[in-house]
């Protein structure tokens, strides 16, 4: 029997590694809305449309102006968060005072619009767009498995990527700052601070954030205009189970998840689109709080 | 959740009804209101394509059902879609496989969606506000994901060639204007049976729930469990109008039970105005209306209907239904 379970997870293995794969998208995703929610009380719905959008920028840099992957790593975050900035500023700003019912269903509105468009422009059908040179070449050898360069380097930027975003927010000045102004931002401002404008850039960077993982995710799912918007309803499960008090534990929730993802595919592949949400659902239960949260 | 409720409507004074209106709980505007739907519902059919009015009141039924929880319990359920999908999948099964007759086939979808409301409200209800949005639809993205492979939806396909039957074992329901009178009966009883609980006492505590909870709560109420029953209500009206629907075109799929439904119901209800007890109907119809025109204009529909969902969130709050009893001053 344990014999058994082991030999299938020898040969389901790679799943179980792809699985995290799937869990860097989760981490990065689940990461800017807890970023997001944090400083602006809004969930935001138009995430998804934002990380399909970075994966269009991408590929309009390639193809409109022969520019690459790597620059597109970089572009591509800096032009979408520019995106919403204006979102923030023109409709986001005026719902602060407003049920925070009102920010979800805004941004649901403009992930409406968004994907729209996008699929009048670009139609339904996926578009092409390949790794790097550089991160093409033979798979890895793990030992146990070949891995693809490219996945392998999914995994790491977004573990990096996480990483990075987590010293910011706790150990600098300017996360202090972020971190004092979610706790009471009137007195951060009476202390001089800008926090409308922190606020506007903190939806920025958490935009930024979805687009660098549209980015990463090009190379490895076709880019379509829906690529974003079922992804958003299982990080929103995901952000359910982790909650949404900790930084570090959206990016352990997230791998994590994606982990068992891969783990189902191995030995009931029926459940692996329903297992984050059979999850979520004993979390519910057992810790109502979620796994992180603060209740 | 106090003055930046998301359906602040004052309670004004009771104003007295229409005589034999009153006991359904209308106030004066609210009973001619009243009276115009019914004139509406009984001329409709003879100046309009009778399936179109049907898909209309199925998705007025469908709206209502939804305002029941977002205007007077102010939860914002994301996942609505699931009853009024499932609803029509066991509608659609049970006439078809089973035999059951329409009234019955209805019945046992407003039955699922009972079920399914009762287990999801019992693990949503666990969390409030934002949380409870985001259970909902995850909660409605597994049971699409369950449709997509369970046999007996039909996958891709969904249940086709759906008889409409005999009503009763008796009125054959072939005929499109008489399909008309039954879901015309389906929606006036639903719109009433909601109307009720909005009046009842019962459905004071739910406002008075929406408006302040911890207080509530502090004066002896068990809100969980008024919000359950709410949650379940509104989930059997939803499968009700789900299985009205199924046989009505004689087919379910899984487009009832995607996330874009769910979507689409917050948007007639947002558009007519939370919390009215028209609102919901009146944003159906603009909606089913608005869809049937710019059917031909393909992802622009999509595009329009973000666009209504940010100019009522930014700038349309009380929506149409809402703004009117603004301007005339009444209650509607």
């Amino acid at each position: 029997m344990i014999e058994d379970i082991l030999f299938q997870l020898e040969l389901g293995l790679p799943q179980v590694v792809l699985g995290l794969v799937n869990g860097a998208f989760y981490a990065l995703l689940s990461l800017g809305l807890a970023v997001i929610f944090g400083m602006l009380n809004v969930i935001n719905f138009a995430h998804g449309a934002q990380f399909m959008m970075g994966a269009f920028v991408a590929w309009m840099l390639l193809a409109w102006g022969g520019i690459g992957y790597w620059w597109a790593l970089v572009l591509s975050p800096l032009i979408v968060g520019a995106f919403g900035i204006v979102i923030e500023k023109l409709l986001i700003s005026r719902l602060y005072k407003l049920d925070h019912l009102y920010g979800l269903l805004l941004t649901f509105g403009l992930a409406l619009i968004i994907e729209g468009v996008f699929r009048n422009q670009f139609g339904s059908s996926g578009l092409p767009y390949s790794p790097p040179e550089s991160l093409g070449g033979p798979p890895v050898d793990l030992g146990f498995m070949f891995l693809p360069k490219y996945r392998l380097w999914v995994v790491v930027a977004s573990l990096v990527v996480s990483l990075a975003t987590w010293l910011v927010i706790e150990k600098t000045r300017l996360g202090a700052y972020l971190r004092a102004a979610t706790e009471n931002a009137a007195l951060v401002q009476a202390f001089g601070v800008n926090v409308p404008r922190m606020v506007t850039l903190t939806y920025a960077a958490g935009v930024a954030l979805a687009a660098f993982a549209g980015v990463l995710a090009a190379p490895i799912y076709s880019v379509n205009p829906q690529m974003g918007s079922s992804l958003i309803i299982t990080v929103f499960a995901v952000v359910v189970i982790g909650g949404m008090g900790s930084i570090l534990g959206s990016v352990l929730t997230g791998f994590g998840l994606g982990l068992v993802e891969g783990l189902a595919k191995v030995f009931y592949p029926e459940a692996s689109s329903t297992v984050i949400f059979v999850i979520m659902a004993i979390v519910l239960l057992a810790r109502p709080a979620g796994l992180f949260g603060r209740a | 959740m106090a003055a930046d409720s998301i359906t602040a409507t004052p309670e004004t004074s009771r104003v007295r009804g229409l005589p034999g209106l009153q006991a359904l709980g209308f106030n004066r505007a609210q009973s001619i209101a009243f009276l115009l739907l019914l004139a509406f519902l009984a001329i409709g059919p003879f100046f309009l394509y009778p399936v179109f009015l049907m898909k209309l009141l199925c998705f007025a039924l469908f709206a209502c059902a939804f305002n029941l929880l977002i205007g007077y319990v102010g939860l914002l359920s994301f996942g609505h879609a699931m009853f009024f999908g499932m609803g029509g999948y066991l509608a659609a099964h049970s006439a078809k496989v089973w035999g059951f007759t329409p009234e019955l086939a209805i019945l046992t979808g407003g039955a699922m969606g009972a079920l399914l409301g009762v287990i999801s409200g019992w693990l949503a209800i666990r969390r409030q506000g934002i949380y409870f949005a985001m259970i909902t639809l995850a909660l409605a993205q597994m049971v699409y994901f369950l449709c997509l492979q369970m046999r007996f939806t039909g996958g891709e396909d969904g249940i086709q060639g759906v008889p409409r039957g005999r009503l009763f074992g008796v009125f054959d329901l072939s005929a499109d204007l008489s399909m008309y009178w039954l879901v015309a009966a389906v929606f006036l009883i639903g719109f009433l049976l909601i109307n009720r609980v909005i009046h009842s006492p019962f459905g004071q505590v739910l406002t008075a729930i929406r408006e302040n909870e911890p207080r509530a709560i502090s004066l002896g109420y068990r809100a969980d469990d008024y919000k359950m029953l709410a949650f379940v209500l509104s989930a059997t009206l939803a499968g009700v109008a789900g299985g009205t629907k199924a046989l009505v075109f004689g087919i379910a799929t899984l487009t009832d039970v995607y996330w874009a439904m769910s979507g689409e119901v917050v948007l007639m209800t947002l558009l007519g105005g939370l919390g009215t007890v028209f609102g919901p109907a009146v944003g159906a119809a603009v909606i089913v209306t608005m869809q049937n025109y710019l059917a031909e204009f393909g992802a622009w529909v999509t595009v329009i209907q973000g666009g209504i969902f940010v100019i009522c969130v930014v700038a349309f709050r009380a929506g149409i239904v809402g703004e009117i009893a603004r301007w005339l001053r009444v209650r509607l």
